[in-house]
């Protein structure tokens, strides 16, 4: 018997499959980090002539012509951006609502029918939302939504224009509803996790339903949520095939949602086939390090904001 | 004298299963009555009955009766709502708010009833905090958070969330089975306090506890009931011989 253990345990064979296996996970690991730094090296490398021709006015300029050789990326930074945090501000009502209901409100068979439904919706390919988008929705926003807002709230600049349907309205629709799903998803998981001490909790003091949503679930899981809130802003501001169907691909800032937009990832999208010169591939690759790094930004301040909100207490993290 | 609360031929079934048979018990005000029994007995079964949180549990289905003061709080017009800010609760694991103070979470239940003052507040947090002996210990971090609290504070700090709200009968589901001796000592003595305005019902698997904190014993097995009494009549001189099995060790 003791033979035996001591055999096992000088076991140079195990030993070495060990060894084996950890350089082999090791390698594995470090490469996604490796694929990472090589593609912010190759993208900066390749921005650098923009860089030095526009230094910090490609960010303030407003110019993009390609024959005159002047780029400028605030129109597009400008759309990107609006568009994401208009869709955020819609989509999170109601997808920790339709979380609320699948987890909390609906009978469970309902529920069980609709997350799964809900779900599906995430994989849809972009390019059918656009199509959609473009053939379904922004017809029916020309025609009966557009015009009525500019009757009736045409007074604010938002509303303000000629209804074209294709608008930076449409972008924000379709990414709200891009969104949805996943925002949905994780928060209905987020809930699920709220233990059941905790609601019992609420209704043993005579909580009513509502009352038990906010005195357990919602102080329980806000921070999930809000990581949540944050991989759906992460997907609305890299989203490009849908955008670019809808948004009407027109660089300008403008206050009126009504107006065409263009965003970040459009202009990469539509241009970088047909560049006419260096430049101009540079200048596409600068606006690709733009977005690279206001979604490192949108992160980094999640993680702060979610560090902020659940300091002290020990509800779930995201 | 009319008992408080009164269950009449309670049965509950979860799904196929019969887990509570025919079971008729009366809990008379002002007292503490235990409920004792092996795991499985189904006597959080019939705690959970009184004050319908079975509601939330889909598969779960209970008839018979429940009668608090006469009224059963299973008929149809009755809000369960309603009910439970009667008939507190207090948990086997005790289950502050993690994401309060101390303050909020007393005053957390009794804020439902609608808007208060900041002194009436204060006085209601200062006041159930005494009653279970906890506003020595917290009343200089009110506002610092429930879980830097013991585990026998926590639990003291349920019971005087559940006092706060004025309820008239207190259940308690194994309130100690997670605290250490001392810590169970204090929530012992807090349940004598208790019954001058409450009536209790506390269900244990600790029997040298239902001896100590009752004044009434019902000894459940396989989800009926097999014995109701006096507790000193329980422990001393059982009439049933599978009571007398069950309290002297034999099984369970």
């Amino acid at each position: 018997m003791s033979d035996r253990v001591s055999v096992a345990m000088t076991d140079r064979r195990v030993i070495k499959g060990d060894t084996i296996f950890k350089g082999i996970i090791l390698a594995l690991a470090s490469s996604i980090i490796l694929i990472l730094l090589i593609m912010i090296f190759e993208m900066v490398k390749e921005s650098l002539p923009a860089i030095q021709k526009f230094g910090g006015r490609f960010l303030i300029g407003r110019e993009w012509d390609a024959v005159q050789g002047e780029f400028g990326a605030l129109d597009f930074l400008y759309g990107s951006v609006l568009s994401s945090l208009l869709a955020i501000l819609l989509a999170t009502p109601l997808s920790v609502g339709a979380a609320l209901f699948i987890t909390d409100i609906a009978p469970r068979k309902v529920g069980n029918f609709i997350a799964p439904v809900v779900e599906l919706l995430a994989a849809i390919p972009s390019v059918i939302y656009g199509l959609w988008g473009v053939l379904v929705m922004a017809p029916w926003l020309q025609q009966s939504i557009q015009p009525w807002l500019v009757e009736h709230l045409g007074f604010l600049p938002f509303f303000q224009g000629a209804p074209y349907g294709v608008s930076m309205m449409a972008a924000v629709f379709i990414l709200m509803i891009m969104i949805i799903p996943i925002i949905t998803s994780i928060t209905k998981e987020v809930l699920l996790a709220v233990p059941v001490s905790q609601k019992e909790a609420a209704y043993a003091l005579g909580a009513t339903r509502w009352e038990m949503v906010r005195l357990s679930l919602i102080p329980y899981a806000r921070s999930g949520v809000l990581g949540a809130v944050i991989l759906g802003l992460g997907r609305a501001i890299g989203e490009t095939m849908a955008v670019t169907m809808v948004i009407g691909n027109t660089p300008q800032i403008s206050l009126s949602l009504l107006a065409p937009g263009y965003t970040m990832p459009s202009v990469i999208a539509n241009e970088f086939a047909e560049t006419t010169s260096k430049l101009h591939a540079s200048a596409l690759m600068e606006v690709g390090l733009i977005l690279l790094v206001v979604t490192l930004i949108i992160n980094v301040m999640a993680r702060l904001l979610i560090w902020s909100v659940t300091r002290g207490d020990t509800g779930a993290r995201a | 004298m009319n008992p408080k609360l009164k269950l009449e031929q309670l049965n509950i079934h979860f799904g196929s299963s019969h887990a509570v048979k025919d079971v008729s018990l009366e809990f008379p005000a002002n007292t503490v009555t235990a409920i004792i029994g092996p795991s499985g007995c189904g006597k959080s079964t019939v705690l959970r009955s009184i004050n319908r949180m079975h509601d939330l549990t889909p598969s779960a289905r209970v008839t018979g009766r429940v009668l608090l003061d006469d009224a059963d709080i299973y008929d149809r017009k009755v809000d369960p709502v309603a009910v439970r800010r009667r008939i507190g609760m207090v948990f086997q694991k005790a289950n502050p708010f993690p994401a309060m103070s101390i303050y909020d979470n007393v005053i957390s239940g009794y804020k439902l009833n609608g808007r208060v003052n900041k002194s009436t507040m204060d006085e209601i947090v200062e006041s159930s905090l005494k009653r279970v002996a906890l506003w020595d210990e917290v009343k200089d971090r009110l506002k610092s958070s429930a879980m830097a609290l013991s585990g026998g504070q926590q639990q003291r700090l349920c019971i005087a969330r559940t006092v706060a709200v004025q309820p008239e009968v207190i259940l308690m589901d194994e309130p100690c089975s997670a605290l250490d001796p001392i810590a169970t000592l204090k929530i012992e003595e807090l349940i004598d306090e208790l019954k001058e305005q409450y009536t209790v019902v506390i269900v244990t698997h600790n029997m040298q506890q239902a001896a100590r904190v009752s004044d009434f014993t019902a000894f459940l097995y396989l989800g009926e009931l097999i014995e109701f009494d006096v507790t000193k009549k329980i422990f001393t001189n059982p009439a049933q011989t599978r009571t007398e099995d069950y309290i002297t060790g034999r099984f369970g």
